[in-house]
């Protein structure tokens, strides 16, 4: 809930006011809290889990953050997100396994290049083609394509992906950063909280799914007010509009629907070496829609929306699944498939919800809070109505000399 | 890769086409109006396969009228179960109270999910749609079940028995077949003539071309609309009765494979167009089944998106429709 307040604070400050002292304290609230809360879930006795957790949540902001590039910036809604994360994925896990001989503990940390790469190699070798597409058009070819990729996935894709049983094969192992051994054999302490704190690899990966949204969160922020991304917001509200001004419509989609997939192919990589095990399971259309859920929900093109959305549609039901799974409290049936159930009967409903109440979004962006709120054209009809009656009142008697 | 494994093939293809066509039905009248593709449609189309197998337990499934309370059932299921005049009436029943309880769901949608935002940004109705179709599949996997649930009487046996009908240069053509094709041809027909002849499908087109001047001219939009919404569903819901017949079961989930693959028949005929989407629906049926005899099963579904994908690449306007240039 931080978060919450926080972020509402954070818009509320329009630029060209100075930074306080409020918001400097707000920034180092969270900072704390980021760093207090998988010290404090660690040493709990029993809720070490939880952080395993967090890092999946951690990635799943990442990716959303990567589709806001997207659907938020540039206005194209991309159903087959997912598939830039397999990609990322896969490319990391198999190039991973043909080189960790010579990489060893590095291997992770280098192997995100490769996933980047294989990320927004696919954006560019699809958006190429299907860019021109309209709207609505776009997100089928997207989702198509997404299927696409899964389903070669399955069916073991010129013998690299080894279908439904996923990578690594049989006995093989994929090598943890190096890292984490040293971390957890030599950083231990007693918390004040009570409980004994050790940085296992849980702890060590929600930090660096930290730093990579702290990284994307960054680029982001500086591409949105840069000439690219306003490039993007013309674009995106009018396109004939900013072809007319002079934007190159295709190359500016082809950056923002490469940006976009970099980002998830990171994640991909990430996800893989967390997981220590990928399947095309875990790329199915309903992850995409999952993204886009957050980010639509979040608020389209706002920072603090996309990460709050994935932190309350992602966070919580895993939590609440974690927390019931471990037993700490009760839920009667099979708990997992009535939750995943549930959870996208409820998020269903509040995309129907939002669309019709809220389109905006929870956090909106500030560009985007102005831009559809209905009442705007009424005024704006009001104001040309007036115009009208000005210029055509009846002049009435006019004594002619 | 005989000749008969490619009349087979295409049998197969032309039975896939039309149900194909008669889901694709629903995506281009509702884009034709609207402008918008209704996401939730595949979900309806497996709705109608649930409430056709409901509508069929009820009749015909002696384990129903076992259960205690249900006795007032068994002169009914008598009836139905007869053969003959009993058969006939028992499809017209499955087929007609699926379609109209799936229309009325139909229009129910569009007054909830899509009629608020019909002046919105073009990307709200279409999340909205998505959220209606998620919401549609895990309320029948919560609801009903998880599981593939057999298009048959408790006892195993089908409500249909598939017998062959006829042969053409040895390959065997089934009942099944052959009802699917000629139902879903007398269907499309039926539509056709309602949209080109009566007064209320040149409101149809009317609306389709411009609802506003349509609303001028004394045309009701909302009730044109809510007509789309009705019967595009309805034969998507006859699709789906079809479809687990034809495969002897449902699931929650599987509306989205067809769905896809008809928005892509719609597509390839020229969306908005209704013949555009008769002739996409069996064209992308054929091409369908001779690829995945010829070429790859379990790719199948890759081929359809691929052609989906090159259809809009290269043509977007599709085979029948026309290019239209957007206005400024």
């Amino acid at each position: 809930m931080a978060e919450t307040t926080t972020t509402a604070a954070q818009s509320g400050m329009k630029p060209g006011r100075r930074p306080g002292t409020k918001k400097a304290a707000l920034y180092a609230g969270i900072a704390l809290l980021i760093l207090l809360v998988p010290i404090y879930f660690q040493a709990a006795p029993g809720l070490g889990f939880l952080v395993r957790i967090f890092v999946i949540v951690g990635i799943w902001v990442l990716l959303a953050l990567g589709l806001n590039i997207v659907v938020g910036y540039a206005g194209l809604l991309d159903l087959g997100y997912i598939a830039f994360y397999a990609m990322g994925a896969y490319a990391g896990v198999l190039i991973g396994q043909a080189t960790s001989g010579v990489l060893g503990g590095a291997t992770y940390w280098v192997m995100l290049i490769p996933g980047a790469l294989a990320g927004a190699i696919t954006g560019i070798a699809l958006g190429f083609p299907v860019l021109r597409l309209r709207g609505d058009y776009l997100a089928i070819v997207t989702l198509g394509f997404g299927e696409i990729v899964r389903i070669a996935l399955n069916n073991d894709f010129l013998g690299l992906s080894n279908g439904a049983t996923g990578l690594p094969r049989g006995s093989e192992v994929m090598v943890q950063p190096g890292m984490i051994d040293w971390l957890s054999s030599n950083v231990h302490f007693m918390t004040p909280f009570g409980g004994e704190f050790v940085f296992t690899s849980n702890v060590f990966w929600y930090f660096v799914v930290v730093l990579l949204c702290l990284i994307a969160i960054v680029v982001i922020n500086r591409l949105d007010d840069s000439r690219l991304g306003r490039a993007w917001v013309a674009m995106r509200e009018n396109e004939v509009a900013a072809a007319a001004c002079g934007i190159n419509i295709t190359t500016q989609k082809l950056w923002a629907f490469s940006l976009g997939a970099l980002s998830g192919g990171v994640a991909g990589v990430t996800f893989a070496y967390v997981q220590q095990f990928i399947s095309p399971e875990s790329f199915t259309f309903m992850e995409s829609v999952f993204v886009v859920c957050i980010v639509v929900l979040g608020g389209m093109g706002s920072i603090p929306g996309v990460i709050v959305g994935a932190l309350l549609i992602k966070g919580i039901p895993d939590l609440i699944q974690g927390l019931a799974v471990a037993g700490v409290f009760k839920v009667s049936g099979d708990v997992n498939s009535m939750i995943t159930g549930y959870r996208f009967l409820v998020f269903g409903l509040l995309m129907v919800v939002m669309m019709a109440v809220r389109p905006q979004g929870i956090i909106p962006s500030a560009r985007r809070a102005r831009e559809l709120r209905p009442e705007d054209e009424r005024i704006l009809e009001e104001e040309d109505q007036q115009m009208w009656d000005v210029e055509h009142r009846d002049p009435g008697p006019v004594d002619h000399p | 890769m005989t000749f008969s494994y490619v009349v087979e093939q295409t049998i197969n293809g032309v039975t896939l086409g039309g149900l194909y066509a008669l889901v694709a039905l629903g995506y281009t009248l509702v884009y034709g109006i609207l402008l918008m593709i209704n996401f939730a449609h595949s979900e309806l189309f497996m709705m109608g396969g649930y409430v056709g197998l409901g509508v069929l337990k009820v009749l015909a499934d002696p384990a129903v009228a076992d259960k205690a309370g249900m006795g007032f059932l068994k002169p009914i299921q008598a009836f139905f179960m007869s053969g003959g005049v009993g058969f006939v009436a028992l499809m017209v029943a499955t087929f007609l109270v699926s379609a109209v309880v799936v229309g009325f769901l139909g229009v129910i949608i569009e007054r909830f999910a899509y009629r608020p935002l019909r002046h919105a940004p073009r990307l709200a109705p279409l999340i909205s749609a998505i959220g209606v179709s998620i919401f549609l599949q895990n309320a029948v996997l919560l609801w009903i079940s998880s599981k593939q649930l057999p298009y048959s009487r408790a006892d195993g046996v089908q409500f249909v028995t598939a017998t062959t009908a006829f042969s053409v240069a040895g390959v065997d053509v089934s009942t099944m077949q052959v009802f699917i094709i000629v139902t879903s041809l007398v269907l499309l027909a039926l539509l056709d003539t309602f949209v080109s002849k009566t007064r209320t499908g040149r409101a149809m087109r009317a609306t389709s071309q411009d609802a506003e001047a349509a609303g001028l001219m004394g045309v009701d939009i909302n009730r044109v609309i809510a007509l789309a919404f009705f019967i595009g569903p309805a034969l998507g819901a006859v699709a789906g009765v079809f479809n687990g017949m034809y495969y002897g079961s449902v699931k929650f989930n599987m509306g989205f494979i067809p769905g896809i693959k008809s928005f892509t028949a719609a597509v390839i005929g020229g969306i908005g167009n209704l013949r555009g989407a008769m002739l996409g629906g069996f064209m992308l049926g054929i091409i369908e089944s001779l690829a995945a005899g010829f070429i790859s099963n379990a790719y199948r579904d890759v081929i359809a998106f691929i052609v989906l994908i090159l259809v809009l690449v290269f043509r977007p306007g599709g085979l029948l429709g026309e290019a239209v240039a957007e206005k400024v």
